[in-house]
């Protein structure tokens, strides 16, 4: 396999020789991929020329999976094996997915997230959303000619830090290497804000599938900010689907629909719903499993009266988000349009109400947070020059800690720019208190009843003081992709001790491999070898890059630092010429933990030689 | 050697350290400096420098927030002076100011209770003009007159403001 190649930082690489990357919009009712080819974003289309990959994922007996159209066209058939908006479960439990109402699904509790008892066996949303994701892979490898080196995921902005992370895992398990998390809204700015060159202040407005969400962005001179983000992460296209299916079952008395009456139902409502975006009236014959024929109709006003309160139901967090930013409406230069469902005519005549302007509707609603993505993989990938835009992207949710009494400590308020640290000061509650329990939690509400509990650790080892002597330093860091880990210290004594969590719905690293493992129905030998190739490669970035940086800064270590350096990299090319992935695996890792002051000072370097150039600029 | 890690937050930005703030200027650094050590210039290197540029990312936007912010600035620049501004140990107030406070709380509660929005929305405005007031007195404090025993006390009664406005803001909510 061709190696990477790597330019000289800050240096745009030959464009002819961009690295594959894509972006994926894994939605819930389907899902999209988009690249970047010749300076033009385009979504990739399968074999029959869709654009469109439904996200529905069919499991059979014998492990074989459907996913798309055919797992589409068999839904009702076999409901219980066949997950629909599968994105409605990720990070969620038990608890969580009973809210959801009536479902065809046996679902299991599993650690961290429920699972689903299917044909195949157990399930979790994870396993199926990177079933979606491998075929968008595939569909991707084979139109532009070579294996992916990275991809822009989107997620909704609103999606908590456990949905966050358990998107990423999915990628993971999909043999996807994640560039970035990117939220849709921002995907959709990016997509409009390159199209049209615009600077300004806009709100996107996402109606989907399964999930709404708002978002306050900024345009400014290539950075894109994130002002504020809101939601309802159980509000969408769906909802406006069982309205019409819940009217006629009740207007013409169809009898307590079983499961696939169900399904059949919600497929006629989706299709009338979608005809009378343009049309006035609509209708649809539904052959129920008790061999009744219904011919059901809909005009647009009873669609309007109907569903109405839907409606209002998003410009609640609407003008939510408005008050964070501390705009009005008429301070908003432009509404982008996100989302199949924004297709409704009512939809779109309450965000002209509600903002004073029509909105923009010229993209695709379901394309535009492909396209978004695939530009910004583009740009993450290195493939553009050095004078690209900056996305400063925001929290959705405030993050804290369990305190006394059940109460939320705010450690990281939301719509903080990331990456952010914060770190607050707790201390012991009774005298001798050796070990204190850390629950983080996510949410706006004051009681953490209220909140979503991402993680529990405990710190122990905390020398015997009175109570109220300790002094417990507990930091948070999020990362860009809006991920969290949390550390705790003690620090008065001199005593330290510190832990990272990831949050409870994360997986480990052995978790992922061991589902690769059970996922794969390739032979162990193929599994190896693709392995191999990556560790490969990635050994081979490593020591290209480094090498770079000892010709570039090497007079920035001492000689006994460097020899500190060359040992682990002589191991590492050592290694790479062998066949274990593992052994080079953690080579990698021991040196990219080697390298880390290097790789501090190199940044030190280049940031103050700018700041001594500004001050020569201010001299003059 | 020194870090450019380790500067305060003004020699971090390239700005003069005082309470009087070019936003605009502030706003330029912050872009400039963030395109250089935010994680996406970094998203294809190798996990140690992916690692520190997270570091740098984060601290430039701590920097950031801290100075935009007239409160947090203050707090932080009399900080530097070997000021501690005291919000959470000391809470003596001028008497005047004390009663003053009583009386917005009283009427944040009397608005309240009886739904009085355009109420709570005077009130806000007052404590708006309030708080604007404060602002300027704080930076003839620091700024001309260096007094920071009294740029201290603004900073808490700003604090005690700003309390008083979330509970205006969750009440209209």
């Amino acid at each position: 396999m061709a190696l990477l190649q790597i330019s000289e930082p800050g240096e745009s690489p030959d464009p002819h020789q961009g690295k594959l990357a894509v972006g994926i919009d894994l939605g819930t009712t389907h899902s999209l991929v988009a690249t970047v080819r010749s300076s033009s974003a385009e979504v990739i289309t399968d074999e029959h020329g869709r654009a469109l990959l439904p996200s529905i994922v069919r499991y059979f007996e014998d492990g074989r999976v459907d996913v798309g159209y055919e797992a589409r066209a068999a839904q009702a058939d076999d409901p219980s094996n066949t997950i629909v908006s599968v994105k409605r479960f990720m990070g969620r439990g038990v608890s969580d997915v009973a809210k959801y109402g009536a479902l065809p699904y046996r679902f299991v509790e599993a650690p961290g997230m429920v699972a689903i008892e299917t044909a195949a066996g157990a399930r979790s949303p994870v396993q199926a959303s990177a079933e979606i994701l491998k075929v968008l892979r595939d569909r991707a490898e084979a139109a532009l000619g070579g294996e992916l080196f990275g991809t822009v995921v989107t997620v909704p902005a609103y999606f908590d830090d456990s949905q966050r992370q358990a998107t990423k895992d999915a990628a993971r398990l999909a043999g996807l290497n994640v560039l970035r998390l990117l939220n849709e809204p921002t995907a959709a700015a990016i997509a409009y804000g390159l199209d049209h060159g615009s600077e300004g202040t806009f709100a996107i407005f996402d109606l989907g599938g399964g999930t709404f969400d708002i978002s306050i962005l900024r345009l400014t001179r290539g950075v894109f900010e994130v002002l504020a983000t809101n939601g309802d992460s159980a509000l969408g296209g769906d909802d406006f689907d069982q309205a019409i299916a819940t009217h006629w079952r009740v207007g013409n008395k169809i009898a307590d629909a079983r499961g696939g009456d169900t399904r059949r139902l919600l497929a006629a409502a989706r299709d009338v719903k979608e005809a009378l975006s343009t049309a006035q009236h609509a209708e649809a014959t539904v052959t129920l499993s008790y061999g009744q024929k219904a011919r059901l109709q809909l005009t647009r006003a009873e669609f309007e009266q109907l569903t109405a309160a839907l409606v209002q139901r998003a410009l609640v967090p609407t003008r939510k988000a408005l008050r964070d930013a501390k705009l009005t409406p008429a301070q908003i230069d432009g509404v982008v349009m996100v989302g199949g469902a924004t297709r409704m005519p009512q939809v779109q005549r309450a965000a002209q109400q509600f903002f004073g302007k029509p909105p923009l509707i010229d993209l695709d609603p379901d394309q535009v947070v492909a396209i978004g993505a695939a530009i910004q993989a583009n740009v993450l990938a290195g493939n553009r020059g050095g004078d690209d835009w900056l996305l400063l992207d925001v929290i959705p949710l405030s993050l804290g800690l369990e305190t006394m009494g059940g109460l939320v400590e705010r450690v990281v308020p939301r719509n903080s720019t990331i990456p952010v640290a914060r770190a607050q000061e707790f201390t012991t509650f009774k005298d001798g208190q050796i070990a204190m329990a850390i629950h983080v939690v996510q949410g706006e509400r004051e009681l953490v009843s209220d909140c979503r509990s991402l993680a529990r650790f405990e710190l122990r080892g905390i020398p015997p003081m009175v109570a109220g002597a300790a002094r417990i330093q507990v930091t948070f860091q999020v990362d860009a992709d809006g991920l969290l880990s949390v550390s705790a210290r003690e620090a008065t004594t001199g005593v330290e001790s510190s832990i990272v969590v990831k949050p409870s719905y994360g997986l480990s690293d052995d978790e992922v491999a061991r589902m690769l493992q059970e996922g794969f129905s390739h032979a162990a030998g193929d599994r190896d070898a693709r392995a191999l190739a990556e560790q490969r490669v990635e050994a081979e970035a490593l020591l290209v890059s480094l090498e770079a940086a000892f010709a570039r800064d090497g007079n920035l270590l001492s000689a006994h630092e460097r020899e500190g350096l060359a040992a682990p990299m002589g191991a590492l090319r050592e290694l790479r010429e062998g066949a274990d992935h593992r052994a080079i695996k953690a080579a990698v890792e021991s040196l990219n933990r080697a390298s880390e002051t290097f790789a501090a000072r190199r940044m030190d370097r280049a940031i103050s030689g700018a700041l001594a150039g500004r001050r020569m600029e201010d001299l003059r | 050697m020194s870090s450019a890690f380790t500067r305060n937050h003004f020699e971090l930005l390239g700005l003069a350290p005082g309470y009087a703030m070019d936003l605009a200027q502030l706003e330029s650094r912050y872009r400039e400096l963030q395109g250089q050590v935010h994680p996406d210039r970094f998203a294809s290197a190798p996990e140690a420098e992916r690692r520190v540029a997270m570091q740098w990312a984060t601290r430039v936007n701590e920097a950031y927030r801290t100075l935009r912010d007239p409160v947090d600035r203050a707090r932080y620049l009399l900080g530097l002076k070997g000021f501690d501004t005291g919000e959470e140990s000391n809470t003596a107030m001028p008497p005047d100011f004390l009663m003053q406070q009583m009386e917005w709380r009283e009427s944040v509660a009397d608005s309240r209770a009886s739904h009085d929005a355009a109420g709570l929305k005077a009130l806000s405005d007052e404590l708006g003009s309030e708080r604007a007031d404060m602002l300027r007195q704080l930076e003839r404090a620091i700024d001309r007159d260096s007094n920071y025993d009294a740029g201290c006390s603004l900073v808490r009664k700003l604090r005690f403001l700003e309390k008083l406005e979330e509970e205006i803001d969750e009440a209209l909510a």
